[in-house]
């Protein structure tokens, strides 16, 4: 009996105009919103904690308890910050969801800054994707025009100012310090913690910085009642979320789905592997900088405790799925070149050491790879992961570490055979067939 | 950096670029937010970050040019030279690159003979390898200005790189009905609405296959869609 899909966010991906406000309030929309209103700003804060609800964002920390950790109001601003930085390699759901949804966004925007007492949200959103940011105004813009932010919110005397900032290309930023660093128009370089952004955060003041997809699930969690949402996963990760297949299946995409469910019934529901003939290597379950797994955890639950009982995170539900044509070391090594080229500067371990991993991993993929490689690999990630002063430099061990447990085979073969023989590239990719023939 | 840097912003320019500067800061409590909005701004002007630009920047938010310039280049999308009125991105990141990002981008590297931060001749086209896009259901993909070009091969990228190149009008897989220019964008991104929100697509169909799949269980079982 496989898990049944939850299309809750997605639910009027497909309706035409689905961007729109007329659109959204066809689906409920702002019912949420209205409801909010009348209720006391704690009752919310409970209602989020009792949810069970975990940052959507990677890590998983419980959204409602973030909440709960700002100070009492002492008069000064405080401020929510929507982390709309999607840049984890593999990681594309934000982006399709505030392309064909953003009210869903402005509303638990609006329902948050409510419960926390903010009166100015801001939605980092990177600046790569122009048409979310056309969205997003646009659908700030309804809001103001429906009533739903400005002044006095629906005659309840709350008001809240939404701000949609564009960042400028930098995946540290989707670090929550380094955002508001950035948001502040500084270097997007991560502070250090303590004091946590819930003490000082934006400008210093009591701040919640929350990813896209936990604001969006707001509404919902709100209109239908935390113990709906509890139902829904399992004891210890709740709810639904949205996973995202890419890769070598045969209908990549978005499916909204408990967490719980396992890659064995995605995979059946997007067709299985894209050639069926070949055999899933590996895959990974939350993004490059969760380890990676392999057809060995086609069963694992994917919550954020199984998942991390078999070794790797939950991460974003970016499951990134890579058959036996590919070679590992080269999807290694060009991740490494990206947690290399994204590494801020600021702290040595993350600077010197993905520097130097990427001038490793690049010998293994020409077949250059020394005798004591493999050694000098893990020792370099060993001498990163936890020394670094953000989890970038720990994501950029992942893919390294997980890899030679799996495959320390091909770390092998890279010591005197480029990867481009063993695995000839022209053969994974999704114009194959017209390569391959001609 | 170059020539255009020596002169200062024309009267009307200059009114222009310090009316929008003060739309912007009012968005922030406090103005040195304002500071990637305007740098966004100057580019919509000049085509990139320049050295006037920097120092209008400086004197609006009571900085110096040398703390504008430190933020400016730690942001890759912040150019440092002229860029071409479009942008070419070949998504080379891991998953892209092995669904065909890496042959899409040495074919076209080679037919325009640019490299990465290269612009043609004619100054049309910028070649640019970037990282993840946020868009993997859709690999391989190649974005022009910020627009997705959804499932690319190595012809279609090169198509769309000769439609640029004759400034045909080019649509995008999910986006509005044309691409705009590198300094319209940098508009948008500046906080400016074009008025291009409402065309194209919500969603595109990777974007919907698990809804699809939903529909069809939904049969007797309809809990989370009402």
């Amino acid at each position: 009996m496989s898990t049944p899909l939850t299309p809750v966010l997605t639910r009027f991906w497909d309706d035409p105009k689905s961007w729109t406000m007329a659109t959204y309030e066809r689906h409920d929309g702002y019912k949420a919103l209205k409801k909010a209103l009348t209720m006391p700003p704690a009752d919310l804060v409970r209602l989020a904690k009792d949810s069970g609800i975990r940052g959507r964002g990677g890590a998983g920390f419980p959204t409602g308890m973030k909440w709960g950790f700002l100070p009492a109001p002492d008069g000064g601003p405080r401020y929510l910050v929507v982390n709309a930085d999607e840049s984890e390699p593999g990681t594309c759901k934000d982006i399709p969801l505030m392309m064909a949804a953003p009210q869903l966004l402005i509303e638990g925007t609006a329902i948050t800054s409510f419960a926390i007492g903010c009166h100015h949200a801001f939605i980092y959103l990177r600046s790569e994707v122009v048409h979310v940011h056309r969205r997003l105004l646009h659908a700030v813009e309804e809001a103001y025009a429906a009533g739903y932010l400005g002044k006095n919110i629906l005659g309840s005397g709350f008001d809240l100012d939404v701000t949609v900032h564009a960042g400028a290309g930098a995946y540290i930023c989707g670090e929550e310090t380094a955002l508001l660093d950035s948001l502040e128009g500084r270097r997007g370089q991560p502070r250090l913690k303590p004091p946590f952004p819930a003490v000082a955060g934006l400008y210093a003041r009591p701040t919640v910085v929350n990813n896209v997809e936990s604001i969006a699930s707001i509404p919902a969690i709100l209109l239908h009642g935390a113990e709906w949402f509890a139902e829904m996963g399992t004891k210890k990760s709740t709810g639904f979320g949205i996973f995202s297949l890419s890769g070598h299946v045969a209908r990549p995409g978005q499916y909204e789905a408990p967490l719980g469910i396992t890659l064995r019934e995605l995979l059946e529901m997007a067709g299985g592997m894209r050639d069926p003939n070949k055999k899933l290597k590996f895959w990974t379950p939350g993004g490059s900088s969760t380890p990676m797994f392999t057809d060995q955890h086609l069963d694992v639950p994917l919550d954020f405790e199984s998942v991390v009982a078999a070794g790797s995170m939950l991460g974003t539900r970016a499951l990134q799925i890579f058959d036996e044509t590919v070679s590992v070391v080269r999807a290694v090594s060009r991740w490494t070149d990206f947690y290399a080229h994204e590494s801020c500067g600021k702290c040595t371990p993350c600077r010197e050491g993905t520097f130097w991993l990427k001038q490793i991993m690049t010998r293994f993929e020409y077949g250059q790879g020394r005798q004591d490689d493999i050694d000098k690999l893990l020792d370099i990630c060993d001498n990163i992961a936890g020394r670094a002063f953000c989890p970038l430099g720990d994501g950029a061990t992942s893919c390294i570490t997980s890899a030679v447990q799996y495959f320390r085979e091909e770390f092998e073969a890279g010591m005197h055979t480029p990867a481009a023989e063993l695995f000839p590239p022209a053969a994974c990719t999704l114009f194959a067939k017209e390569t391959v023939s001609a | 950096m170059t020539n255009t840097d020596g002169d200062p912003y024309s009267g009307d320019v200059l009114a222009g670029l310090r009316a929008d500067a003060a739309q912007i800061v009012a968005r922030y409590p406090r103005e040195r937010s304002a500071l990637l909005p305007l740098l966004h701004l100057v580019q919509s002007v000049d085509g990139y970050v320049s050295s006037r630009g920097i120092e209008l920047c400086a004197e609006l938010l009571g900085l110096t040019g040398a703390e504008v310039r430190g933020v400016a280049t730690f942001y890759t999308q912040f150019k440092r030279h002229p860029n071409g009125k479009y942008t070419l991105g070949v998504c080379t990141n891991t998953l892209c690159a092995i669904m065909g990002g890496d042959e899409i981008w040495a074919s076209v590297s080679d037919y325009l003979g640019i490299g990465h931060d290269e612009t043609t001749a004619d100054g049309l086209v910028t070649l640019e390898r970037i990282e993840c896009n946020a868009a993997c259901d859709y690999a391989p993909v190649v974005m022009a200005n910020g627009e997705f070009f959804d499932n690319q091969t190595p012809e279609s990228t090169k198509a769309l790189v000769d439609d640029l190149r004759s400034d045909a009008q080019v649509t995008p897989t999910r986006g509005p009905s044309r691409v705009c220019s590198f300094k319209q964008v940098s508009r948008v991104l500046a906080g400016f609405a074009d008025g291009l929100a409402n065309e194209g697509v919500g969603a595109g169909p990777a974007s919907l296959v698990g809804l699809k799949v939903a529909k069809t269980q939904n049969n007797g079982n309809g809990k989370a869609t009402e």
